[in-house]
């Protein structure tokens, strides 16, 4: 902050001529500026233009055409959210599935990410640096390398040389929903355990030495004492989560089927773009509904995602 | 209405279930950690803190990654050893041919593109009156899942044949100077160029935060001195910007890397792979789940863990170096 008002400071000092100059292709700039802002910006808002014109109108003319003939219709999204035909969407079972699915895959993962994190910040045992090297290194595994064993475990169980480690699953209805939250859980884990160790292993450890003098056990010092502090990383870490699930289409395609039983929006929106690719006032009002919970959530937690990101980024 | 809001009832029952389930589980932790004594030793609380996500790490990952990787030196149904020919098949299938040389020009243009776009925007806004809107503006499309993209794009490339009104935006401004409406998504090789611009439109918004932030860094001092020597702004952009940010643009191709190899949602969600626009991740959800092929599959998946793994360690020594 302060070397960007000194630079203010010194730009105010520099001479006529050279003010003239920097004016000039600051407006080249400017205009290569805005124009990658409309660009960036104009195909979310056609789609959003698009989903509430009337059926009729989508289908025959383009969205910019609403300027001269503004007519404007919540059908499709009554018809997307609510309509009982197979062809309407079903969207609100789906918008509901997604909400069953980010809530627990948010949650779980953040809760064992923080008990891992705090034991490899705080509790000082032997090896702990190997075990935080090889809870990071399992970045590198792709979840497409999962997949399919873990897939296997839920049908049939786990056993590792004849012992029987987990039981087949073989859950229907909504308890399919489990089998999602696991992956998602697991998949979360060498990640969030990472962003919030760094933020955790940054704490003063003189605070932690003072509690622990006065007789404070491990599970008090993080209640206490760490939770409170790294209240940032558990926000930043929440966002990311939220909206790789929120997002997510691979993990949800395999773990919870394609039907309005278990599958999120993005399943459907899939389904839809595959099946009725012409539908468009369903595929523009379904697109938006799935759009705007993130979009919202987004936006007003933007200041912890992106510091989040640059942590995560730039300083790691 | 006919929605059927009790119909869904057993699904918020099963959202509830499980979050109780889990808060017992947490409870049990915490008591237990507070029930060691302190004066044991510490390994004896670092156990019950790390075994729960060590547990699911092993379940989730270790064990699935082996298995994925012996799969993948087995047959469709996954049991007589065929040694290397689900290898040889990618390697030698034009199909597969087709799958690796997208995922190549993949993963070569989107970190190019992204950065460069994100680097000229970063730079262009960097202290103007409207930075933090014209940023907020770019960076918005990281909240869209991809899906949600592959829509809004299809939309832009939607086409009607000629004489009709175009509805699509890409072929309205091609009709109105003159051209003939196309069919974007069908018309290899073009139609990869059109789906990496969904990605590119994604991802600009993270480049330029991230390369935006790393432009504030630049010393004052510097910036300073090339002012009064005289420097242009395009000599200040490859004199002192550049040189002065190289690590955070480094770390944006990386990361950008990464996600493209494992990128699956956008190719399925505008093409299904269809018209030669496959890729590795896409390919390896098609042999797997739809065609049964466990071993392609599976060799599909271990080589993209290949592909991620020295760009990840890279990236790991980019981030140690970064925090010195």
């Amino acid at each position: 902050m302060t070397t960007l008002t000194q630079t203010v400071a010194r730009a105010g000092a520099e001479t006529a001529p050279r003010r003239v100059r920097r004016r000039l292709s600051g407006r080249i700039a400017s205009a290569v500026a805005i124009a990658i802002a409309v660009l960036w910006t104009t195909p979310t808002f056609g789609l959003l233009l698009s989903s509430l014109r009337p059926e009729d109108q989508i289908k025959t003319t383009g969205w910019w055409t609403f300027f001269a003939d503004p007519q404007i219709t919540l059908e499709n999204y009554q018809e997307v959210l609510f309509g009982a035909s197979s062809s309407s969407g079903q969207m609100m079972s789906f918008l509901i599935n997604s909400i069953v699915i980010t809530v627990p895959s948010v949650l779980f993962p953040l809760a064992l990410a923080t008990f891992a994190a705090y034991a490899l910040a705080w509790v000082p045992f032997r090896g702990r640096e190997w075990i935080y090297i090889g809870v990071f290194a399992l970045q590198i595994v792709p979840l497409q390398m999962s997949l399919v064993p873990l897939l296997s475990f839920f049908s049939q169980g786990v056993d590792l040389f004849g012992v029987q480690l987990l039981p087949a699953w073989d859950l229907e209805g909504p308890e399919r929903f489990v089998q999602v939250w696991f992956a998602h859980t697991c998949f979360a884990l060498p990640l969030g355990v990472f962003l919030i160790h760094n933020f955790m292993s940054e704490l003063p450890g003189e605070l932690m030495e003072a509690a622990r003098v006065d007789g404070a056990s491990h599970g008090m010092v993080l209640r206490k004492l760490v939770l409170p502090l790294v209240g940032p990383a558990l926000a930043t870490f929440a966002i990311f989560q939220f909206l790789w699930v929120w997002n997510d289409l691979l993990v949800a395609l395999i773990f919870a089927g394609g039907t309005a039983e278990n599958a999120p929006m993005t399943v459907r929106l899939a389904q839809m773009a595959g099946t009725r690719g012409n539908e468009w006032q369903r595929l523009t009002s379904g697109a938006f509904v799935s759009i705007v919970i993130p979009l919202i959530v987004f936006l007003s937690m933007q200041r912890y995602f992106v510091r989040g990101l640059l942590a995560g980024s730039v300083k790691g | 209405m006919d929605f059927d809001f009790a119909g869904e009832l057993p699904k918020l029952v099963q959202l509830l279930t499980g979050i109780a389930a889990f808060l017992v589980v947490v409870a049990l932790i915490v008591l237990l950690v507070d029930s060691v004594p302190m004066r044991w030793r510490a390994w004896s609380h670092a156990t019950v803190l790390l075994t729960p996500a060590l547990a699911l790490l092993a379940i989730g990952l270790v064990i699935p990654a082996v298995r994925t990787t012996v799969l993948s030196f087995l047959d469709g149904d996954g049991r007589k050893w065929v040694g290397l020919d689900n290898y040889a098949w990618m390697f030698t299938q034009p199909d597969a041919l087709i799958v690796l040389r997208n995922t190549l020009i993949w993963v070569l243009l989107v970190p190019i593109l992204v950065t460069s776009v994100g680097l000229v925007y970063a730079v262009l806004v960097d202290r103007t009156r409207f930075e933090s809107i014209a940023k907020s503006l770019v960076f918005l499309p990281m909240a869209i899942s991809f899906v949600g993209a592959g829509i809004i794009w299809r939309f832009v490339y939607a086409y009607r044949s000629e004489g009709q009104e175009q509805i699509g935006l890409l072929n309205q401004i091609v009709v109105s100077l003159g051209g003939e409406p196309r069919q974007w998504l069908q018309e290899p090789p073009l139609n990869t160029l059109f789906l990496i611009v969904v990605m590119v439109w994604i991802q600009a918004g993270f480049a330029t935060v991230v390369l935006s932030a790393a432009i504030k860094g630049i010393p004052a001092e510097i910036i300073e001195a090339a002012r009064l020597d005289g420097a242009t702004p395009l000599q200040m952009f490859f004199r002192v910007t550049l040189p002065s940010i190289r690590s955070a643009v480094v770390v944006v191709m990386v990361t950008q890397s990464i996600g493209t190899l494992k990128l699956f949602d956008i190719v399925r969600t505008m093409t299904g792979g269809q018209f030669d626009t496959s890729v590795i991740a896409n390919e390896m959800y098609n042999q797997t789940f739809r065609y049964q092929e466990l071993g392609q599959g599976s060799a599909l998946a271990v080589f993209l863990f290949v592909l991620v793994t020295p760009i990840v360690i890279y990236q790991v020594r980019q981030r140690r170096e970064a925090v010195r």
